[in-house]
C-alpha cells in the first residue's frame, strides 16, 4: 500500500499543470466560452499533443496505458481549471465504451483517431423522463435488412453537438424500463436523420439534444451484443462518475484556495475577515470536506476496475454521495464567504460554483446514490 | 498509489489476526463487544499479554522494545485489534507519557519508567485540565513549590479519566506563577499517586458510569528527579503531547466494527427498509470510508518519521463525528426500549445489550469534547494549517 505518485504520474501532473497554467487562464477560458463552438480546436489539439488523450487506451492503439489514477491525476488539473473541452464525452465515455465494448475493427477505426485528436465522441442517452434510471430507453433500433432503424429523442447529450460519433441506447427488445433489451449503436453525428441542437449549459459545458428520425445502422455499427448493451453501459457511466469525482475534487480545491485567500485579502471592521472565528471554522470545514472528497475520490480509482460489478457499484455509489455532498457544501461556502463578488459572473468562482453544482447531479445526485448503494450493499 | 495490501503486508495481518483469536479471551472479548466497564485488571491484563508478544509499544525505538513497523503495519495491527473486540490500550502510558520521556526525559527517568510502562506495572493517567483551566489549558493553577529536593504541589485536577485507577500521574503544574506569558510558568512532573495528600473523587457522567475524576493534591512531595524536562518549560512538553493524545488511528476499526453492529441491529429492528434511516447510515458509511483513506494518505505523510501536525486535528474531528452519528443511530434501533439500563427487577425481561445503546449515546458525546474540543481542534486547523 502506498500513496504516492510515480515519476511517470507526477511528469503528468506537472505537463498538464504548466500547459493550463499558461494557456488556459481565467480570462483565455472566457474567450473559449464565447466562441462559437463554445471549446478550442487549439487547447485539443495540444491535449493530443501532450498524450492526454491517449490516458487510458491500450498501446496497441497508440495510447498510454494509464490507470484510472493516472485520469484523476488529469481530472483534478481539469477541475481546478474549468476545463470546458469534450474530453469527458470523448475519451471517459465514447472512447471506453469502444474499448470496452467495440470489436477489434471498431477500436481500429475509431481509438488511433481518438487518441490523434481527430475523432470526438460522445454518448446519447438520457431521454426527456428518465431522470437518473439508466434502463429507461423508448429510442427504438428496429430491424430492417441487415441492420436497423433509429428513431427517439435523446436530450442533454454532454458535447453531441461537437462529436464525430455518437454512441447512441436504443431499445431492439423489452419494455421501456427493462435492462434486457437495450443495444448501442455507433452514429455518424451527420447521418442522414439526425439532428442535434446544440447549446451552452450554464455550467458552460456544451450539450445537445439529439433527435433520431429514421437513422440507418448497419451491422458495423452496432457496439456489444445485441439488447445486452446495459452491463456496458453501466460499467461506462460508473466510470465517468469516478472521473467527474476526481474533476470535483480538483474544483473544490480551486474553491478552497480561493476562499481561503480571500479571507486573508478582504478587510472589513479594519482586519482581515479571516481573522473571524465564526468564518475560520467556516474554512476549516471546507478543508475538511476537500481531504475527505479527494480519498474517497482515490477510494473510486482504485476500486472502478475490480472484476465484482457489486462492489464497483457500491464504491463509485459512495463516492459520488460523497461527492455531491462535498461539491454542495463548498460550492455554497465559497460563494458565501466571498459575499456579493461570489455572485458575480466576473470571478471564476461563481464559475466553479456552477460546474461543482452541476457535478453534484453528473449521473446521478446524491438521492439517487443513496438508494443505489443501499442496494448494492 | 496503490491501496492494495502487498503480500508481506497480508501475511503480516494473517499473523496478527491468529494471535489474537489465540490470545484475546473470549469473555473479555465478550465485554468489549457489549460495553461493559473494564476493571483495571482486565486492561493492565490485555496490556501484559501485548507486552509479552512484543507488540505494545510498535512505535517506540527499537532499543526500549519498539517493532520497527512501517506506518502501514500499525494501522494493520489497530484494525486487527479494533476489529476482533479487543480492549483499548490506555493511551497514557505507552502512547502519551513515554513518547515525553523519550524525547525530554533524562536517561535515568527512561531506565526507571520505561520498561515498567511497557510491561504494565503501572497505570498511568493524565492531569491536564482544571475547574478552571480546560481548553485554555494554560491558565492552570495548580502549584508546585520547590523545596530542597522535592516540589510541593497544591492544587486540583480534573476530567481525570480512569483516574481511580491511576498509579502514576503525569501533570502539568505551575512552577512560577509570574511570568508575563502564562505558558511560560509551566513545568512536567511525574507523580505516584499513593504519595500523601492525594484525593480522588468520582464524578458521575450522564450515562451514570464512572470514567472520569476529580483528583486533589493537598501539599503532596514529589521527588524534584521526577520533573520532566527542565522547569518552567512544560508547555513544550505539553504541546509536543498534544499531537499524541490526538493520533487515535484506532478510530477507524472500532468505528468500523460499531458500523457493522448497527446493521446487524438495524436489520433486526426492520430499519433497513427505512430509506430514512438507512439514508443517514450510508452517510456515515461513506464519511467513514472516506475516512479511512483521509487517514492512510496521512499516515503516509508521517512515513519518514515526522510528527504528527495539525492534520491530526482533522482526524480527531471527522472521526469522533462518525462515532457520534454511529452510537446514534444504533440508539435509535433500540425504539422504545432504549431508557431502559438495568434491570427494574430480577426476573423482568431484560435484554442487557439494547439496555447499553443509550448510555453508550449518551458517553460519547465526550468524543466531540476530550482531547482539546472539535471547536479548538478548528482553532489549530485554522492557524496552523490555514494560516489565518
Amino acid at each position: 500500500m502506498n500513496f504516492e505518485y510515480s515519476d511517470e504520474q507526477r511528469l503528468l501532473s506537472d505537463t498538464l499543470r504548466k500547459f493550463l497554467g499558461t494557456g488556459y487562464s481565467f480570462d483565455a477560458r472566457g474567450k473559449i466560452i464565447a466562441s462559437p463552438a463554445g471549446f478550442s480546436d487549439d487547447v485539443w489539439a495540444a491535449l493530443a499533443e501532450m498524450g492526454i488523450l491517449s490516458v487510458p487506451f491500450d498501446a496497441v492503439y497508440g495510447g498510454f496505458g494509464g490507470t484510472t489514477i493516472d485520469m484523476l491525476i488529469v481530472f483534478e488539473a481539469f477541475g481546478e481549471a474549468l476545463v470546458v473541452e469534450p474530453y469527458l464525452a470523448t475519451v471517459g465515455l465514447g472512447g471506453r465504451f469502444v474499448a470496452r465494448g467495440g470489436s477489434a475493427e471498431q477500436r481500429a477505426r475509431i481509438l488511433p483517431a481518438l487518441i490523434q485528436g481527430k475523432h470526438k465522441m460522445a454518448f446519447a442517452q438520457t431521454e426527456v423522463d428518465a431522470r437518473w434510471d439508466l434502463r429507461r430507453v423508448t429510442t427504438r433500433a428496429t430491424k430492417s435488412g441487415d441492420g436497423w432503424v433509429l428513431e427517439g429523442d435523446k436530450r442533454a447529450v454532454l458535447h453531441g453537438g461537437s462529436a464525430d460519433t455518437l454512441v447512441v441506447s436504443a431499445r431492439t427488445g423489452g419494455a421501456p424500463d427493462d435492462a434486457r433489451g437495450i443495444s448501442l449503436f455507433l452514429v455518424e453525428r451527420t447521418a442522414p436523420g439526425v439532428a442535434v441542437t446544440d447549446y451552452r449549459g450554464l455550467d458552460n459545458l456544451r450539450v445537445a439534444d439529439v433527435r433520431l428520425s429514421g437513422v440507418r445502422a448497419g451491422r458495423d455499427a452496432l457496439l456489444g451484443p445485441e439488447g445486452d448493451g446495459f452491463g456496458l453501459i453501466e460499467d461506462v457511466v460508473d466510470y465517468a462518475t469516478t472521473l467527474v469525482c476526481g474533476e470535483a475534487v480538483g474544483a473544490i480545491k480551486y474553491a478552497h484556495d480561493a476562499t481561503l485567500d480571500y479571507l486573508k485579502t478582504r478587510r472589513q471592521f479594519g482586519v482581515p475577515i479571516g481573522s473571524f472565528q465564526a468564518l475560520q471554522h467556516r474554512m476549516v470545514d471546507i478543508l475538511i470536506s476537500y481531504e475527505q472528497a479527494r480519498s474517497i475520490a482515490c477510494l473510486a480509482c482504485v476500486k472502478i476496475d475490480t472484476a465484482d460489478a457489486a462492489e464497483r457499484r457500491r464504491v463509485v455509489s459512495a463516492a459520488k454521495i460523497k461527492i455531491a455532498d462535498a461539491a454542495r457544501h463548498v460550492s455554497q461556502e465559497a460563494v458565501q464567504l466571498h459575499g456579493g463578488m461570489g455572485m458575480t459572473e466576473e470571478l471564476k468562482i461563481s464559475h466553479t460554483f456552477r460546474r461543482l453544482t452541476m457535478i453534484a447531479q453528473a449521473f446521478g445526485d446524491a438521492d439517487h446514490h443513496l438508494a443505489r448503494f443501499g442496494a448494492a450493499s | 498509489m496503490d491501496l492494495n495490501y502487498s503480500p508481506e503486508e497480508t501475511a503480516f495481518r494473517d499473523e496478527v489476526h491468529a494471535w489474537i483469536e489465540a490470545n484475546l479471551p473470549s469473555d473479555l472479548r465478550d465485554k468489549v463487544l457489549s460495553y461493559g466497564e473494564l476493571t483495571k485488571d482486565e486492561l493492565l491484563g490485555w496490556h501484559k499479554t501485548l507486552a509479552k508478544k512484543g507488540w505494545i509499544a510498535p512505535h517506540w525505538p527499537r532499543e526500549w522494545g519498539g517493532t520497527d513497523w512501517t506506518v502501514v503495519q500499525r494501522y494493520i495491527f489497530e484494525e486487527e485489534c479494533g476489529a476482533a473486540g479487543c480492549p483499548p490500550i490506555v493511551p497514557f502510558g505507552v502512547r502519551m507519557c513515554a513518547p515525553v520521556l523519550l524525547r525530554f526525559g533524562t536517561d535515568a527517568q527512561k531506565q526507571r519508567f520505561l520498561p515498567r510502562i511497557y510491561n504494565g506495572d503501572d497505570f498511568w493517567v493524565q492531569g491536564y485540565s482544571e475547574p478552571g483551566a480546560g481548553s485554555d489549558l494554560a491558565s492552570l493553577k495548580t502549584r508546585a513549590v520547590r523545596d530542597g529536593d522535592h516540589y510541593v504541589v497544591t492544587g486540583q485536577k480534573i476530567w481525570t479519566t480512569l483516574g481511580h485507577y491511576g498509579d502514576w500521574i503525569f501533570c502539568l503544574v505551575r512552577t512560577d506563577p509570574k511570568t508575563e506569558k502564562r505558558q511560560d510558568g509551566i513545568s512536567f512532573l511525574l507523580v505516584d499517586m499513593k504519595s500523601p495528600g492525594i484525593t480522588v473523587r468520582p464524578i458521575v457522567l450522564l450515562d451514570q458510569s464512572r470514567e472520569v475524576n476529580e483528583v486533589f493534591f493537598d501539599d503532596v512531595a514529589v521527588p524534584a528527579e521526577n520533573l520532566v524536562h527542565e522547569e518552567n518549560k512544560g508547555w513544550t512538553v505539553a504541546k509536543f503531547l498534544l499531537g499524541y493524545e490526538r493520533m487515535g488511528t484506532g478510530n477507524i476499526a472500532v468505528c468500523k466494527r460499531e458500523l457493522a453492529r448497527v446493521k446487524e441491529l438495524a436489520a433486526r429492528a426492520g430499519l433497513l427498509d427505512d430509506p430514512r434511516f438507512t439514508d443517514r447510515l450510508t452517510r456515515v458509511e461513506v464519511e467513514l470510508m472516506a475516512l479511512e483513506i483521509t487517514n492512510l494518505r496521512f499516515l503516509d505523510q508521517l512515513r519518514g518519521g515526522r510528527p504528527p501536525g495539525a492534520e491530526v486535528s482533522l482526524l480527531k474531528i471527522k472521526g469522533t463525528e462518525i462515532q457520534q452519528a454511529l452510537t446514534e443511530l444504533m440508539m435509535q434501533t433500540a425504539g422504545p426500549l432504549a431508557p431502559i439500563f438495568r434491570p427494574v427487577a430480577p426476573d423482568a425481561p431484560f435484554d442487557a445489550f439494547t439496555a447499553t445503546l443509550f448510555p453508550r449515546y449518551c458517553n460519547v458525546r465526550k468524543a466531540t469534547i476530550y482531547a482539546g474540543s472539535n471547536e479548538i481542534q478548528r482553532n489549530i486547523i485554522a492557524k496552523a494549517t490555514l494560516g489565518l
